[in-house]
């Protein structure tokens, strides 16, 4: 009886990915832990194995196919067995076990589209500039060319962290600078983040550029220490004497079914401390542009990316040096009624939700807040001039978030713009569930964020 | 690594039966001693007259300027937390002297005054930063466990302890990316060295062979706990050797052993070996800072360190036995004592940071 073989998720992301060489033909004869296939993300490339014994009986998608859902039939394999009278359900429960053996974190693909920001978001905002030449570009190539290009332009600046250079980084934001830079400039450390953030910030004091990759910022909280007292104080108590430029950077955030300790966003955390800068980008152009400017600034700045983004392509200027202005919100979307405040993850909601809310008469503007310290105050009250209502969605907890902030700042220095009280949609006040149930009631979407747009336009 | 090398080669598991089971070999594998031996064949720096009475000098001022910042202290010119060096002044001259001061950079702990005299830093700002006046060396913004000199490549001057050791392990790691042969100097305490993020950096100074050396300041006690009540390991110079680092240990009462001591681990460092840990058994007169009530120890075993082991009058009386005119001493006596009034003067009477200084200097550009 034939079983199907399924393309096999990876990560607890991968959605799809490239089947890029199969090491078996038609006609083999395999037996478990066979290396059937190499299957390629845009993180890893991984092996695929077999399960079960049988002969490769076809073989349904080519090498080099790209983009094939994860879930997907690629090959069937026939196990030699007479089929049993309930053969059907009982081959595709165990052709399901496949992909778990070459990936221990089983997502289950169905259970996703519905609640994963990942689908083709509105089209985002306007053109940065116009008559610049645009190219398609994943968020994580973006990253990973602003360090480049940065790299380039100045020997002091390199990167260290785990992973980040043999391995092409955890998440492969790091891809390809080995190769360009060696080990000298592209250093892996040991599991060590407490000492190598405090060796990062020794090397700004002594005058290099370093760019301190976290593999996640959870893992930066045996870290804050030194971000927080040697990197954000040392020019303020040296007098200006003491500068330490440095880029702490990596995923921030909840990403998919990995639990409360992996799925924190840590941008109030940082965002609350004088002398640092904070930066979320969104799309691939602000994560190009303002990665650029934060490897150039002279202070210590926090950068905080999101995995779920990574693979997310957009449009980016071709242009020789895309750098942009640290401390300035853009309009993604104008608007006449509301103003849906956001930044990193949730601008994707929010335009979807903008979208939404179209179809139905309401008019958002969504404003990307892009850099949270210091804050670009003044784009959020012009905007909350303009529309008198306002929304922040946040991916984080409430508490003493970056939206608690945007609340008090309409209330100190809007008060007299607004029309309705501001609202504040973020995740549920408790630490991120594992099981995909609870997970995606925790999480902000975009259903929220239109029902609290509709609560302050009174609809 | 070659004279370690013997030592260190054989893992614990090879040796020997007998030697198991004697907890003294064992102690000898582990202690990667090679730059100890060559230390100990000549442990003293041959110091000309003119160097010591030097080193003398460097000395007295820490003493007095201590003395005096303690005097502010009690007059409430001072405030804050206010950490003296009394006692330890020859640890950080005889390190510093060895230092090329235009290529090698320093880094240390809260109690920072007593380097950036050995390094020659104008007594003046230093006080004035300890009475919080905008002439301070920080600009009135830092404090006594904040102070910085880039132009000294005196890197402070840090708060939490224990976190100057990856930060200077981070200045060796610029040192060696640039290639500008510089070593880095990075001192802490006994208290410190019980810091996981000490052990961080030792690893990463060893595997990636970076210029440092790692100075601990034993002087007995973490704030009022005794180095053997908060220590598995009291021998601090054998703390590095899961890390293959050499360690020595080195009398911090003796200026010249001290010096000596620095010039075999600066040796070795520039020689491209990587990392060396270095003890360096000294006392401290007073208590942790100006607001301890010393009840941890007793008068009389502060008494004797001071009656038989202090540095200056351990280096006085070699000037004397070596002909020096106690006349000389005196004076330079004399001139410290000048110096440091100067200073208390200029710290009690120049003006506090403007107000606006408050908001300077949080960020460096604007955005």
């Amino acid at each position: 009886m034939s079983v199907q073989l399924k393309m096999p998720a990876l990560s607890p992301t991968m959605e799809e990915g490239k089947l890029a060489k199969w090491l078996v033909k038609v006609g083999d004869v395999v037996k478990s832990g066979d290396i059937l296939a190499e299957i390629e993300t845009d993180k890893a490339t991984m092996e695929f194995e077999a399960v079960d014994e049988g002969t490769i009986s076809s073989i349904d998608v080519a090498a080099g196919t790209e983009g094939v859902k994860v879930g997907a039939v690629i090959a069937v394999l026939d196990d030699g067995e007479e089929p049993a009278a309930e053969a059907k359900p009982a081959s595709e429960a165990k052709a399901a076990e496949a992909p778990a053996a070459a990936a221990p974190a089983e997502p289950a693909p169905v259970a996703k589209p519905a609640e994963a920001p990942v689908p083709a978001a509105p089209t985002p905002a306007p053109a940065p500039t116009s008559g610049t030449n645009m190219k398609v570009a994943t968020v994580r190539e973006a990253l990973r060319d602003a360090m480049a290009e940065e790299m380039r332009r100045d020997s002091r600046v390199f990167v260290m962290g785990e992973e980040v250079a043999e391995y092409h980084g955890a998440y492969k934001v790091t891809q390809g600078l080995l190769e360009e830079f060696g080990p000298e400039r592209v250093i892996d450390t040991p599991i060590t983040e407490y000492g190598f953030a405090g060796i990062g910030a020794g090397a700004a004091m002594g005058g290099l550029r370093p760019i301190v990759e976290f593999m996640t910022f959870n893992f930066a909280m045996q870290a804050i220490d030194h971000i927080i007292n040697s990197a954000a104080k040392t020019n303020y108590m040296s007098g200006g004497q003491m500068r330490c430029p440095i880029v702490f950077r990596g995923p921030n955030g909840a990403a998919h079914r990995v639990g409360a300790q992996h799925s924190q966003n840590y941008a109030p955390w940082y965002a609350s401390v004088p002398g640092l800068v904070v930066i979320a980008p969104f799309d691939a152009a602000d994560a190009k542009g303002l990665l650029k400017a934060a490897i150039r600034s002279e202070d210590p700045v926090v950068f905080l990316e999101n995995e779920l983004i990574y693979g997310r392509s957009f449009e980016l200027p071709e242009l020789d040096d895309h750098v942009l202005p640290i401390g300035k919100a853009r309009i993604m979307r104008e608007g006449s009624d509301v103003t849906i405040v956001s930044y990193s993850i949730g601008v994707g909601l929010a335009l979807e939700a903008a979208e939404t809310l179209a179809a139905e008469g309401i008019s958002a503007e969504v404003l990307d807040l892009r850099t949270l310290r210091p804050l670009d105050t003044a784009a959020v009250l012009t905007s909350l001039a303009k529309t008198n209502r306002l929304v922040v969605a946040e991916e984080g907890w409430p508490v003493c978030s970056i939206a608690s902030e945007i609340v008090a700042l309409c209330m100190e220095k809007g008060f007299d713009d607004l029309d309705a009280p501001v609202l504040r949609v973020c995740n549920e006040d408790v630490p991120l569930p594992y099981a995909a149930n609870l997970e995606k009631v925790a999480l902000i979407d975009a259903a929220r964020i239109v029902a609290a747009v509709k609560q302050v336009c009174y609809r | 690594m070659a004279k370690s090398g013997k030592t260190s080669e054989t893992p614990p598991a090879a040796a020997p039966k007998a030697a198991t089971e004697n907890p003294e070999v064992i102690a000898e594998e582990y202690r990667l001693r090679g730059l100890q031996e060559a230390y100990l064949a000549a442990p003293r720096y041959a110091a000309s007259d003119e160097q010591l009475l030097h080193f003398y000098e460097q000395m007295v001022l820490i003493r007095r300027f201590e003395e005096r910042a303690g005097q502010l202290y009690g007059l409430g010119l001072i405030g804050g937390f206010c950490h003296l060096y009394i006692g330890q002044e020859a640890v950080a001259v005889g390190l510093q002297s060895a230092l090329d001061p235009d290529k090698d950079s320093v880094i240390t702990g809260y109690r920072d005054h007593g380097h950036m005299l050995a390094y020659g830093i104008d007594p003046k700002v230093i006080m004035a930063e300890l009475t919080g006046r905008a002439a301070g060396i920080s600009q009135g913004k830092g404090g006594s466990m904040h102070m910085f000199s880039t132009r000294h490549k005196f890197y402070g001057g840090h708060g939490i302890v224990g976190a100057q050791v990856p930060l200077g392990t981070g200045l060796a790691f610029a040192h060696k990316y640039r290639g500008d042969g510089g070593v880095c100097v990075a001192y802490f305490g006994d208290g410190a060295a019980n810091q996981g993020q000490v052990y961080e950096s030792f690893n990463m100074a060893a595997l990636w062979k970076l210029p440092i050396i790692y100075v601990i300041e034993n002087n007995q006690y973490a704030m009022g706990t005794a180095v053997k009540r908060s220590s598995a390991e009291t021998h601090f110079y054998r703390r590095g050797t899961a890390f293959r680092i050499p360690g020595m240990h080195v009398d911090g009462m003796d200026v010249l052993a001290v010096r000596q001591a620095a010039e075999q681990a600066l040796a070795f460092v520039r020689a491209g070996n990587g990392p060396v840990l270095m003890e360096l058994n000294t006392y401290r007169y007073r208590g942790h800072s100006m607001s301890d009530p010393a009840k941890y120890r007793s008068r009389e075993e502060v008494q004797e360190q001071r009656d038989h082991h202090d540095a200056i009058e351990h280096a006085k009386t070699e000037l004397l036995a070596r002909g020096t005119s106690e006349e000389k001493v005196k004076d330079i006596d004399k001139r410290i004592r000048a110096i440091v009034a100067e200073a208390a003067d200029y710290a009690e009477n120049a003006p506090e940071p403007a107000l606006e200084e408050l908001y300077t200097d949080v960020l460096v550009e604007t955005y």
